[in-house]
């Protein structure tokens, strides 16, 4: 009972913060607006006892990535008045068309039910745990330490990629 | 759940959270005493005795004060901001255990707001959220101290969050050699810490099992970055009264002003109690069960645990006292060139030890 509440609740944080993304005249609300359906999916991966997720989630995204794009908005100053005129002829249509057929397949899917490509859910409910993270540890530094290593190596590679691009351009002014 | 159970977690987060209201009330004027001191003043001496009540006075001065809206804000953030700083400062202190759990019937009470084993994670998630309200407060009150000293306050807070974390991570290796598998729990933490070093060699039985002996300089490091953390003196140019004015409040009133003042206070004490808990062996300390009335050995680990914290605060506030304010090149060449490689150099140096000692040599 607790759970549907709490996931009806974060469900709609998140719609809310995803329509203040796009539908803001600031972008700094619309940056806020992001950090709601962060926070609301954080919440509802917890609600699936994935603790680490909701935790890796709110560092990086919430606390890395948006404090960026806020940082960001900020320095180019928000308070230029934005340009309306819109140069999207047909784009509008076509999402508004892309989200109603969406909204039709699932609409389709929850009154007819059980198609076969789209396996029901199963019924086994995992143990309530206080937290998932000494077994995703066994996962990732035993059967998948090669791929972690290496994606911890690609991304220092890229860092250390954007770090000397940005080094490159300067020099050449 | 049940009723029982219910009841036991409330409890908890209620008691928790009365506890942090109740430092901060007594370290605002603890503060203000101490600095007097050290100053040779008298310092707050009217309400009450010693003017104990000053804090409880000044809150009230400030709750019927006019919160004065500054005609050029925005206004939706600006509202919003001091609950974003004031929220996250609260969340962290949820995760310190302050007390030993103790047995109410067949039902474990642990005197902690929430034991969660991703604990270390969220604390650092959390002191990643405090940013948002200084930036949000800073950038909406439309005004150029406060965006300045917003600005400042995040190149702060990430620089400093980076050697924190590297800190915590010295730790979190460490703790796992000291039980079963490694841990992210705070209660675990601290847990690992009761006893003393006596199994290393007799002459150290008198020592008592903390972090702090085999990991000082991860505590160091710690200790200057939860200070940086806090925007507190030497490394407080966010609020820079000189340059700022009041920084990025500087356009609060009144119980919105008084909204980020409960929040600072609330940082110092959270991030000393976390500095305790990890370094310090939080309420790990001798009951001396048995010996003593029930009650007394059941309430000594908090009163361990206060103290711990405290010598902490303390160090906050001598700080204030006696370090003048960095430069802010200063500032950032502590941060990236200082204190981040020294927080990495010491994990290698950590971790290699662990390893000799886990495995043996690998020449071997």
């Amino acid at each position: 009972m607790a759970e549907t509440i709490l996931f009806v609740l974060m469900a709609m944080g998140a719609l809310v913060g995803a329509v203040t993304i796009v539908a803001a005249r600031n972008p700094v609300y619309s940056a806020m607006g992001l950090l709601g359906t962060l926070f609301s999916v954080a919440v509802l991966y917890v609600l699936q006892l994935a603790h680490l997720v909701a935790a890796v989630q709110v560092i990086v995204y919430a606390g890395a990535v948006l404090t960026l794009f806020l940082f960001v908005i900020m320095l180019i100053g928000v308070d230029k008045s934005e340009d309306w005129d819109e140069k999207l002829p047909y784009q509008r249509a076509f999402v508004g068309g892309l989200g109603g057929l969406i909204v039709l397949f699932a609409g389709a899917l929850t009154v007819f039910g059980n198609f076969d490509w789209v396996p029901a859910a199963t019924n086994t409910i995992p143990e309530a745990t206080n937290g998932t993270i000494q077994a995703i540890a066994e996962l990732l530094f035993t059967d998948w330490v090669l791929a972690f290593e290496a994606t911890a190596l690609l991304l220092t590679i890229a860092a250390a990629g954007a770090i000397g691009l940005a080094h490159h351009r300067t020099g050449q002014t | 759940m049940s009723w029982p159970e219910f009841g036991i977690i409330a409890f908890r987060v209620v008691v928790t959270f009365v506890l942090l209201l109740v430092v901060t009330v007594i370290n605002v004027w603890a503060e203000r005493k101490i600095l007097a001191d050290m100053q040779s003043r008298i310092g707050p001496s009217r309400a009450g005795p010693w003017g104990i009540l000053q804090t409880v006075a000044d809150g009230l001065k400030l709750f019927f004060k006019e919160s004065v809206i500054p005609r050029k804000v925005e206004l939706g953030m600006y509202l919003l901001a001091p609950f974003l700083a004031i929220i996250p400062a609260f969340l962290i202190f949820m995760m310190v255990p302050w007390g030993k759990p103790f047995m109410i019937g067949d039902h474990e009470v642990a005197l902690q707001g929430a034991d969660l084993n991703i604990g270390l994670l969220f604390i650092l998630a959390m002191s990643s959220m405090a940013v948002y309200g200084v930036v949000l407060a800073g950038w909406s009150s439309g005004s150029k101290y406060p965006l300045l000293g917003a600005v400042r306050a995040t190149a702060q807070a990430i620089s400093y969050e980076a050697a924190m974390g590297l800190a915590m991570v010295a730790v979190v290796v460490f703790t796992a050699t000291q039980g079963e598998g490694g841990t992210l729990s705070m209660a675990e933490i601290v847990e690992r810490q009761t006893g003393t070093w006596g199994d290393i060699s007799p002459v150290l039985s008198f020592v008592p099992r903390w972090n702090l002996f085999p990991q000082f300089a991860a505590f160091a490091i710690f200790l200057v970055a939860i200070v940086a953390e806090t925007n507190r003196a030497p490394f407080d140019l966010v609020e820079a009264e000189q340059e700022l004015v009041g920084g990025f409040h500087t356009e609060y009133s009144g119980m919105r002003f008084a909204m980020f003042f409960l929040a600072e206070y609330v940082n110092i004490f959270s991030m000393s109690a976390i500095a305790a808990t990890l370094f310090l062996g939080g309420w790990a300390g001798p009951t001396f069960e048995g010996s003593l009335p029930g009650l007394i050995s059941g309430s000594l680990p908090t009163i361990y645990f206060l103290i711990k914290t405290y010598a902490i605060v303390f160090i906050f506030f001598w700080l204030r006292a006696t370090l003048p304010r960095l430069r802010y090149d200063q500032l950032m060449t502590l941060g990236w060139k200082r204190l981040i490689p020294a927080a990495l150099t010491w994990l290698v140096i950590s971790t290699v030890a662990i390893g000799f000692r886990q495995f043996g040599a690998p020449w071997s």
